[in-house]
């Protein structure tokens, strides 16, 4: 037994990267049931609960945008940081002039959605149902958040309210999304697989489909 | 020094007179712009870079304020840095938290942007900041625009010969007369826990937003200027109001004068204080 709750999030751009592509960044057509995750997990999550997320509504049409920008090539090196920490010399720094990339972004442009989720127990706590629901909607109606939530990079920051009556989403008939990145399964944290679904849009809406149904593959 | 307890996000316009103040590298470094509605972008990662490079003119890359992207053109560089000698001294193989932490203690764009830290099989060696910058866009549509200027010289002697000595070379700039931009931020004070982002690092930033234009001058940029800064401080860590309707509260407003937008007089900028919500400040830095 479970409650599900429903929200409404929006903002000016998304980015939900497709995995395949990430290093010059094309973004899915849709948000990612793990981005939809995020999203209310920012908003209130506890370890003795996990939120499932059943649908995703796309109230927008998809349309893209093509951003370039000067990013790093390279990651700090924790050896760096050590032999800093230890000889209290060394410099630790990254001249962003020798390791420039320049990475186009396809983005997409002016979405909204309203994500239907619901939460089940992992821990005993999280049994307690009436009031992880109560604080999740208390947070929600009063626009509360552990940090404003995002749509796929932090750049994009997104907007969020409750709402009641879903609006029909102006895109009609099927289609095919291919095979979407579900989540990550962080079950061992020294080897983190991914986790995909054949999403299909009907009408707007996607349906994810349970985490533990053999639908999801990893 | 406590990290900050307070959910803050705040409003911030600055403008450009006669130059570019992001270049878009698809497009011949033009002024970015969103195709569709011809607003002028600048994005997260250039405002980033502003703060940057202002806080290592201020603090000369002394720790607590080191600076760990940098760029070549100001750098200070000091051999001997008066790092801060790790806590626990016997330390011999210190694991991934303890160098974030140390990196989060030292270096302030890690303490308020978050940083990557790499590791082959385990890699969870990222800092989430608690400062979230968006996307800038101009209140009005831009007219780029691309100015032809000459240089009296050449490069090389075979330029020279082509051009039987009269050595000139044709170059191009690219620039707004005028733009107004709008941009939006956010801190939380759950990832300024994790860490270390402190009260003294928000007056940094303010101090950084506030001035960071009048270091940065060159000449692509033009004249650009922070016009105003204004932060709403919830009373608490989750906060009291959804952040967009505080955004809400400040309209920009362009004065009916007939005449394309030129400067900062022709914009009035109406704050709704009387819908300020319970719980939230509203602060006018600038």
């Amino acid at each position: 037994m479970s409650y599900g709750v429903k929200l409404k999030v929006w903002g000016e751009r998304a980015c939900f990267t497709r995995p395949e592509m990430k290093v010059e960044r094309v973004s899915y057509d849709v948000m990612t049931p793990s981005a939809a995750r995020a999203v209310i997990e920012a908003i209130y999550w506890k370890p003795s609960i996990r939120w499932v997320v059943e649908r995703i509504h796309v109230l927008k049409p998809i349309r893209f945008e093509n951003i370039r920008r000067n990013e790093l090539e390279s990651k700090l090196s924790k050896n760096m940081v050590v032999k800093a920490m230890r000889d209290g010399r060394s410099p630790v720094e990254i001249f962003i002039e020798d390791k420039r990339q320049q990475r186009a972004a396809m983005v997409l442009r002016d979405v909204a959605y309203v994500i239907e989720a619901h939460f089940e127990a992992v821990e005993q706590d999280g049994l307690n149902e009436g009031k992880h629901l109560d604080i999740f909607n208390r947070r929600l109606a009063k626009g509360q958040c552990f940090y404003q939530p995002y749509l796929g990079t932090r750049e994009f920051s997104a907007h969020f309210e409750p709402i009641d009556e879903i609006p029909a989403s102006p895109l009609s008939g099927e289609r095919d999304l291919g095979w979407m990145l579900y989540d990550m399964n962080y079950s061992d944290p020294g080897h983190i697989r991914p986790k995909f679904f054949h999403a299909k849009m009907i009408n707007g809406v996607v349906h994810i489909p349970h985490p533990d149904s053999a639908e999801v593959r990893q | 020094m406590e990290a900050i307890k307070n959910r803050y996000e705040f409003v911030y316009l600055f403008d450009v007179e006669n130059g570019n103040p992001n270049g878009d590298p698809d497009a011949g470094n033009m002024p970015r712009m969103d195709a569709e509605t011809s607003h002028g972008l600048v994005t997260d990662v250039s405002i980033k870079r502003k703060i940057r490079n202002f806080v290592e003119i201020v603090h000369k890359d002394q720790a607590p304020f080191c600076i760990y992207v940098k760029e070549k053109a100001i750098l200070t560089k000091q051999q001997e840095k008066a790092y801060i000698a790790l806590k626990d001294e016997g330390n011999d193989n210190p694991t991934i938290e303890n160098a974030r932490d140390w990196m989060c203690k030292n270096f302030y764009d890690v303490r308020t942007f978050g940083a990557v830290m790499s590791l082959k099989e385990f890699n969870c060696g990222q800092v989430r900041g608690p400062v979230q910058i968006n996307f800038a866009k101009s209140i009005d549509p831009i007219m780029p625009n691309e100015l032809s200027i000459t240089r009296m010289a050449v490069a090389t002697e075979a330029e020279a010969k082509k051009q039987k000595g009269d050595n000139r070379t044709i170059g191009k700039k690219a620039l707004i007369h005028y733009g107004l931009y709008r941009t939006e931020g956010y801190i939380s004070a759950h990832f300024a826990q994790n860490t270390g982002f402190n009260e003294d690092d928000l007056q940094m930033l303010w101090m950084a937003l506030i001035n960071m234009y009048d270091h940065d001058h060159s000449a692509a940029r033009g004249k650009m200027n922070a016009r105003r800064l204004i932060v709403f401080k919830h009373d608490g860590m989750l906060g009291n109001a959804p952040a967009h309707k505080l955004f809400d509260l400040v309209k920009v407003i362009r004065k009916d004068d007939g005449l394309p937008p030129r400067s900062f007089d022709q914009y009035e900028v109406r704050i709704e204080r009387d819908r300020l919500p319970d719980g939230v400040e509203l602060m006018e830095m600038l």
